[in-house]
């Protein structure tokens, strides 16, 4: 059975004066209706940029794509990477909506949110400017902005930070997308204010059976409200699994290392919290072979040097739980427990 | 907002008040004295002091301020007797050389000058915005270079220069304009072609440095705005590129444009020395440095000095409350 979107060997490329920037390489994802894939990985990781290529967003003068990425739409499937910039911009909005990381900046200053918000629906819907507003207000009730009638006609800088991101979602919802493509939603916001905005798009998404991809580098962001997880490494989709599988029984040493520097409560034992060490790779000059090898505890442990040399391809652990390295799950177990 | 703009008002006629006391502060510590100055070969102490009274010169700066401020108000009489002259509300002050109420003498200029400025203001606009507007759209394109170009030449080629490359070859030997018709006063109503004839190239000069630099900073500006988030934004609500630019992109990127537009033409309202004098306008250019220059004749610089300054005060205050309007982030704080 097909998904709603499925990304499949994404190479996203900036060419630059000094070299082309491989910010996304091979990688291939997929979401269904009702789902919520979430993303992980630090800055400079590629799950932006991935993410911003399905939508369109990228300078098409300044950027390099390649791969697939199929919308499959009930009135058919639609290549986003190959289909014409006009048709890609006709689903943006309708088919599939984006928020972003900083709703202090995302909201034009000088307009109101209702006025914002009813653009976006008159893009696709007939009707006046008072049902415009209208519109508005009931969207604005939808993601619960207290006394939205009169709220309506604010402008963003007079929203705390929390009630703009919740206008950002409004906004984005109010052509009812069937994806919705949520970059780092929470991320600018303070800690109460996360969690209320990631339950709001949970319950959205039962409501409207919304696929949603969660672009974050916050492990606890992902527990709550991910089903499937893709972490990502250096431009490459290192391990992808629910999230049992991530949390529980990761695959991958850079995940590994991931969950080793979040503190646990709920562990009750205390450790020292483990940073990994060294530096995200360059995205213009990647490692030839595995691109976490550098920063690998266990790279020395993989016989003939394969780390250096080859890059591991994303293979099946078991059950759909893919990774992408060279030690195989017996074997890095071992190591995991001798180092404990 | 309504709070906002009487506060605003209220602080431009604080200001006007402070920087007219200023100016007669400053002529009063040069150290000409137009009394010695109309007194012709006989110069005897009586005849200055003399002079002195009829210049309305005797009395302290702050009482020649105030009896100005009164004049202006409620029009002021000058001089004595048989050879009083009234001049009516808004009295500038009397000429003693030209025997003319100031406020004539300048309300006979101020057309020119506010033709030149309009004129020029609008062409600078027009031109700087639509080419700063396609350069950026089309960042490094051929546009682009030719727009920069255009800029580099507009900005290093001064005014006295190029006005009178277009009086040579404009006037002089393409005879677009007759050199005898050259400053001459054609109403606008009455006559446009005759006020466009005389206007248009003394419009187009001045209006070249300024259109060089307001498409400098429209391209700088509509470039900066076009990576801010909220354009990305419209772009991901689905907007097209055409609605964004013209929506989103340029209701900010020009929102900085504004302010300085107002106070370039409010400066321009003070006079436009080196364009009057090369087209021969009698504008308040003009007129402000034949009255240093050649008469030294006080009322005239001091009501010209004040006019300009009165013209940038003023457009401050509108351009603020314009400011308001356009960002509502101004309105609320």
């Amino acid at each position: 059975m097909s998904k709603f979107l499925e990304v499949t060997n994404l190479n996203v490329t900036f060419p630059t004066e000094d070299g082309d920037v491989h910010a996304s390489n091979e990688v291939t994802y997929s979401v269904g209706l009702g789902e919520t894939l979430a993303i992980v990985g630090e800055s400079g990781s590629g799950k932006s940029v991935s993410n911003l290529a399905v939508m369109g967003l990228h300078n098409p003068a300044r950027t390099k794509i390649t791969g697939s990425a199929i919308l499959n739409l009930p009135e058919g499937p639609v290549d986003l990477i190959s289909a014409s910039t006009e048709t890609v911009r006709r689903l943006r909005g309708k088919a599939m909506s984006m928020i972003f990381q900083d709703p202090m900046s995302a909201l034009h200053p000088f307009f109101s949110i209702g006025d914002q918000i009813a653009e976006a629906w008159h893009l696709y819907n007939k009707g006046s400017k008072q049902d415009g507003i209208k519109k508005a207000i009931e969207m604005l009730e939808l993601v619960g902005i207290p006394d939205p009638s009169s709220r309506v006609h604010d402008f963003p800088h007079q929203f705390s930070g929390g009630m703009r991101q919740r206008a950002m979602i409004a906004m984005a919802l109010v052509n009812n997308p069937s994806l919705l493509i949520a970059d780092e939603p929470t991320t600018a916001l303070d800690v109460t204010v996360q969690s209320q905005i990631l339950s709001l798009l949970k319950d959205l998404q039962r409501e409207l059976n919304m696929a949603i991809i969660l672009i974050t580098h916050d492990l606890g962001v992902v527990a709550e409200v991910a089903d499937r997880i893709c972490v990502m490494y250096g431009g490459r989709i290192v391990e992808d699994g629910t999230v049992d599988d991530i949390f529980y029984r990761p695959e991958h040493p850079y995940t590994l290392g991931l969950l080793n520097s979040v503190p646990r409560i709920s562990s009750g034992e205390s450790h020292r919290l483990r940073a990994i060490p060294g530096q995200p790779p360059s995205l213009i000059s990647l490692p030839s072979g595995c691109a976490f090898q550098p920063r690998c505890e266990y790279s020395s442990k993989v016989s003939s040097g394969a780390c250096n040399t080859s890059v591991p391809s994303l293979s099946d652990k078991g059950s759909g739980h893919l990774s992408r390295c060279h030690l195989d799950t017996v074997d890095l177990n071992n190591l995991v427990k001798d180092k404990a | 907002m309504l709070s906002y703009v009487t506060r605003r008002l209220l602080y431009t006629v604080i200001l006007l008040a402070i920087v007219s006391l200023t100016i007669f502060f400053i002529f009063d510590l040069i150290p000409v004295d137009p009394a010695r100055l109309v007194c012709s070969k006989q110069c005897t102490p009586s005849l200055v002091e003399g002079n002195r009274h009829r210049l309305g010169l005797d009395v302290s700066v702050l009482e020649q301020w105030w009896r100005f401020i009164v004049g202006l108000f409620a029009g002021r009489t000058f001089g004595e007797d048989g050879i009083a002259i009234h001049c009516a509300a808004p009295a500038l002050g009397y000429s003693f050389s030209r025997h003319e109420c100031v406020t004539k003498i300048v309300g006979e200029a101020f057309p020119f000058t506010f033709s030149l400025a309009l004129g020029a203001f609008i062409l600078w606009l027009t031109v700087g915005i639509s080419l700063g507007v396609l350069s950026a759209r089309k960042k490094g394109k051929f546009a682009d270079r030719a727009a920069s170009v255009f800029v580099l030449v507009g900005t290093s080629l001064p005014t006295f220069i190029s006005g009178i490359l277009v009086v040579l070859f404009i006037v002089l030997k393409f005879n677009l304009v007759n050199p005898l018709e050259l400053g001459n006063w054609h109403s606008p109503w009455t006559d446009p072609f005759g006020w466009l004839q005389t206007f248009f190239f003394p419009c187009a000069t001045l209006a070249l440095a300024y259109a060089a630099t307001y498409t400098r900073f429209t391209r700088s500006n509509v470039i900066e705005t076009s990576s801010e988030d909220f354009i990305r934004t419209a772009r991901a609500k689905g907007l097209s590129e055409k609605v964004i630019l013209r929506k989103h992109t340029l209701r900010a990127a020009l929102a900085p444009i504004v302010t300085i537009a107002g106070l370039d033409f409010a400066g321009l309202l003070g006079g436009a020395i080196i364009t009057e004098g090369i087209f021969g306008l009698n504008g308040l250019g003009k007129l402000s440095i034949k009255a240093v220059t050649q008469t030294y004749d006080l009322p005239i610089i001091v009501a010209t000095t004040l006019i300009a300054s009165a013209f940038v005060l003023i457009m401050n205050l509108i351009v603020d409350i314009a400011y308001a309007f356009i960002d509502p982030r101004v309105r609320t704080s």
